[in-house]
């Protein structure tokens, strides 16, 4: 395509051409005002691109605005790269969570492996080193032969990028729901380490100073991406196809080592990754938040295709660039630097006074716009919400104890729903140990990476139950960033941060923009009880198929410092006559519940309650117990209840056994989704202190050498007795086999 | 004892086998950048896992190009010890100076977790400090750890010993023979799928590669003594 076939301004207006590209008549009308003069074709671009939602949160800011993002380890919170959290000893803890649902559900190897590109790239363009990755999945039940290749491509696409680049990936979730169907998430989270002089930031200060491109060519992949990740999926998306990037890790990890000598370097003034909307979001952000402007001559931008426009080039999102800001006269150690690394770093432009985004192509000027109008005055928009009528339905409904005929068989069927099932399969395609830092792998509650060289860990984790927000919004934030804490706390680390990424459906259908303020008014609240306020996020709005928004899905990622690697703590059982606990009371809740899905086949009724204070309570209870070395196991009670927990902390081949004793109503006590409840297992000697440090602990039993699962009733007959052997068989086996039965 | 890490692009775990060296092993360590010709000044060469050069050719294709190999040469016909793990196997087999290929693994997925490996030979500068027939747990981490090779190679390397390691139990790869690691005629050169540099570490679970770089040193002072 040639310039020259491009739409006047004029034909643009009349035509409407901007809707093609994203622009709303009313946003359109806006971006005129603020030029004062029609847009060309290329301005035009740069404003649908930037005022997408995936770039601008336009419609998502008004309820961001609630999270907490301040706290007294946080040095950086949302808007850069990534958030810092401060770990002590000149060191901090970066990381972010983002999206890649639309470029998964058409091109889903490409579409996974480019998540984990870009979010590679947030991390270190703050100057860390990326130390692990996680990922929140979300398919479709393994029931048809497309969600199949979903999920097989994705994790093939996770584990092709993180394996290569070298990056372990150590732990996430995966969880299979109808509504993902057409739709399924990919969210990725990177996590890196950076010494407090290291921090960068993404601005374009100084007059005069040089902009440059360094890293991969742009060519003509993934234009209009991040327009296309703020529409809805219908039939037709597989037609934007070419929106969807093509990853080069091989590319990344020279870009990676380069930038990371270059943050050591006292030239660089600004950095930062060409994300989505490529080169358009990195120039115009840089100089909104140092408050200049930017003039690029395009001819300059490395080009993988003869004859590119300036639209092609600005709307691209190639992978693998970054857009730097260097002093004036030391380009040429720059591209010294890149050059040992095999990469070409090239000056294409310089830092101006005008806080005007303006490029020359071919000697002419082809784009002039204020950067403020690209990257800060974006339209913000308040949609209207409404509460959906199925949510009262649901809160008017009676308490329903699902019918369970056999206690043993029911658990067995409950370790083989694929979401509760081991991700074996999954993990075993990561390279999690690279780099030599993975204390606790896949598996237990959260992963745990040691900080070579300290006494120090990190443990993380992603998660979120969409069934309980789907029930309740409110209530299910609470209990994504809730058990999140929990999975750290059981790890023994203290919960610092998190990172989150909201995926749900069209916030311009009111009941959906409903559910979007609920869940974050919930998960603000829960962050502020628990204080891990939120440093970084991502928005992913839009995720319907055919009209069908998916469960809400506010994935939160988590991360906590354990003080000393004698504090790491899995969900493991680990000797005989350890004295077995369950943290926290039980009722009978099963909204949402794997149980429930099981017996009745969808879910209803009210999603299990939450206390925060009781939970913070608990935590720093169990926290301190852990840390004092009065606990061997640590677990998170969640999906499938106690009964399920009880299982998965035998699911290590350690030849144990358990026997315990519940009362009251049975299927509550076996499976029960209540929350705020720990199954903590406690070497005899520390008996007493263990009772006299948490307050909710109830001792159930003990840990046994003879690999067999024994649960007893306080007035009835033997409830399970199991071995181990079978279940797990039927817990490790569940995946592969749904991926091999024809359906 | 001194030993180089060779760093090509796209190497990464570099820095699990100078930690291996450095931390575990406690001996002296550098990384060596792939452009480097000249190896004299180390007593051992050390080929780190990774992706050289994205293996988007054959794995270690053209890693086997790079000037680091005329110093890897060097100190094979020198005969020093050169051990190459993972991609630093296949760059080793890309190379010449071990036979046979690598294709990818039977179920064409890449697989990480540790697997049980058979001592087969103990006789080696490499596996001196193992027992006989010990059987010993290393994690993998490969894409493309099928060894190949023909009929007359595979009864070359049992006629003469050269098949150091065997999978045990369970082969996870396909691997002809259940080839985990070989060795060349002369004893020096090692080249093994399996990670020994990641099994040093009691903190991360594993440490029965511990023995591999002992025994690597134990040799060369033995040898050092005999010869000074």
């Amino acid at each position: 395509m040639s310039a020259r076939l491009e739409p006047t301004a004029e034909q643009i207006k009349e035509k409407k051409i901007y809707r093609e590209m994203g622009l709303r008549d009313d946003e359109y009308e806006r971006a005129v005002d603020m030029l004062g003069r029609l847009p060309n074709y290329t301005e035009t671009g740069l404003f649908s691109v930037m005022w997408s939602e995936h770039c601008s949160y336009k419609t998502s800011k008004p309820v961001l605005k609630k999270f907490p993002t301040e706290g007294k380890h946080v040095l950086q919170g949302p808007g850069e790269g990534a958030g810092i959290v401060d770990i002590g000893d000149g060191q901090a803890v970066v990381f972010k969570i983002e999206s890649h649902n639309h470029p998964s559900a058409i091109e889903p190897y490409q579409g996974a492996a480019t998540g984990v590109g870009g979010i590679i790239r947030d991390v270190f363009s703050m100057g860390a080193r990326p130390i692990a990755l996680l990922n929140s999945l979300r398919f479709g039940e393994l029931d048809n032969p497309r969600v199949k290749y979903l999920f097989e491509e994705v994790v093939a696409g996770i584990a092709g990028y993180g394996n290569c680049i070298g990056i372990p990936t150590v732990g996430g979730e995966v969880q299979f729901d109808d509504s993902y169907k057409g739709n399924p998430l990919v969210n990725v989270m990177c996590v890196g380490i950076i010494d407090h002089e290291d921090i960068q930031k993404g601005q374009a200060k100084g007059i005069g100073n040089t902009v440059m491109y360094v890293g991969a060519a742009t060519g003509r992949d993934g234009i209009h991406g991040a327009t296309f990740a703020s529409e809805e999926l219908t039939d037709e998306s597989e037609e934007d196809r070419p929106a969807v990037q093509v990853g080069d890790p091989f590319m990344e990890k020279l870009l990676l080592e380069a930038c990371l000598e270059l943050v050591k370097s006292d030239a660089l003034v600004g950095i930062q990754d060409m994300g989505a909307a490529g080169l358009t979001s990195s120039s115009s952000e840089m100089a909104s938040k140092a408050g200049t402007g930017i003039e690029m001559n395009l001819d300059d931008v490395p080009q993988r295709e003869p004859n590119m426009t300036p639209y092609e080039m600005m709307l691209s999102e190639s992978q693998e660039r970054m857009l730097i800001v260097v002093k004036e006269g030391r380009e040429q150690e720059i591209i010294d630097l890149f050059e040992r690394y095999g990469l070409e770093a090239k000056a294409i432009g310089k830092v101006t006074d005008d806080r005007r985004l303006r490029l020359y192509h071919k000697g002419e000027v082809v784009a002039d716009v204020p950067v403020d109008a690209l990257a800060e005055d974006v339209p913000v928009r308040n949609m209207p919400s409404t509460e959906p009528l199925y949510f009262k339905d649901m809160q008017a409904m009676d308490l329903q104890v699902p019918e369970v005929k056999d206690y043993q068989e029911t658990l067995v069927q409950l370790l083989k729903q694929p979401t509760i099932a081991s991700k074996k399969w999954v993990y075993d395609q990561y390279d999690y140990m690279v780099r030599t830092n993975t204390v606790v792998p896949p598996g237990s509650d959260a992963a745990v990476l040691r900080i070579r060289g300290t006494e120090k860990a990190l443990a993380m984790t992603t998660d979120c139950n969409s069934r309980y927000l789907y029930l309740d919004p409110e209530t299910g934030g609470k209990i994504a960033v809730a058990e999140a804490a929990r999975n750290i706390v059981a790890s023994g680390g203290e919960p610092l941060a998190i990172t989150d990424c909201l995926n749900f459906g069209n916030p311009e259908k009111p009941e959906i923009f409903w559910q979007l303020e609920k869940a974050t008014s919930g998960m603000s609240e829960a962050c502020r009880e628990l204080e891990t306020p939120v440093i970084s996020g991502n928005v992913s709005l839009y995720n319907e198929t055919n009209g069908t928004a998916v469960f809400p899905t506010p994935v939160v990622g988590m991360v906590g410092l354990i003080h000393h690697v004698d504090h790491i703590t899995t969900q493991y059982f680990k000797q005989k006559g350890d004295l077995i606990y369950v943290i926290g009371e039980t009722y009978p809740e099963f909204g949402g519940s794997e149980l429930q899905k099981l017996v009745e086949g969808n879910y209803s009724g009210k999603a299990p309650t939450i206390d925060l204070s009781v939970e913070g309570k608990r935590q720093k209870q169990l926290l301190e117990a852990i840390q004092k070395g009065f606990v061997s196991s640590a677990h998170d009670l969640a999906e499938g209840g106690l009964a399920v927990g009880l299982a998965e902390s035998l699911m290590d081949e350690s030849g144990l056994g358990a026997d315990v004793t519940v009362d009251g109503e049975v299927v509550t006590a076996l499976f029960s989704e209540t929350q705020s409840r720990f199954l903590v297992s406690v070497p005899k000697n520390q008996q007493e202190a263990f009772e006299q440090m948490v307050d909710d602990a109830k001792r159930i039993g003990t840990v046994t050498d003879d690999s067999r699962l024994v649960i007893h009733h306080t007035d009835q007959d033997i409830l399970i007795q199991a071995d181990v052997k079978d279940l797990a068989v039927a817990w490790k086996g569940a995946i592969p086999c749904l991926l091999k039965s024809k359906a | 004892m001194k030993y180089a890490v060779i760093v090509f692009p796209g190497s990464n775990c570099d820095v699990d086998m100078y930690h291996a060296i450095k931390d575990a092993l406690g001996e002296e360590v550098e990384y060596v950048s792939h452009t480097e010709k000249d190896l004299s000044e180390y007593d051992a060469i050390l080929l780190p896992g990774g992706f050289s050069y994205g293996d988007y050719l054959r794995s270690g294709a053209i890693a086997r190009f790079a000037n680091a190999m005329s110093g890897v040469m060097k100190a094979a016909e020198e005969g020093k010890p050169v051990l190459g793990v993972c991609n630093g196997f296949q760059v080793l087999l890309e190379s010449g100076l071990l036979p046979g290929a690598m294709k990818r693994n039977r179920d064409l997925k890449f697989i990480c977790r540790p697997v049980n490996l058979k001592v087969e030979n103990h006789e080696t500068m490499f596996t001196s400090e193992y027992e006989k027939g010990e059987v010993i747990t290393i994690p993998i981490a490969h894409g493309e750890g099928n060894y190949e090779c023909n009929d007359k190679t595979l009864k070359e390397l049992e006629e003469n010993n050269q098949i150091v390691f065997r999978y045990h139990g369970e082969n996870p790869n396909g691997s002809r023979g259940d080839v985990a690691g070989i060795i060349n005629e002369r004893g020096n050169v090692l080249g093994m799928m399996p990670h020994p540099e990641r099994a040093v570490d009691e903190i991360l679970g594993h440490t029965d590669g511990l023995k591999l770089f002992q025994s690597i040193l134990k040799n060369w002072r033995e040898s050092h003594v005999c010869t000074s």
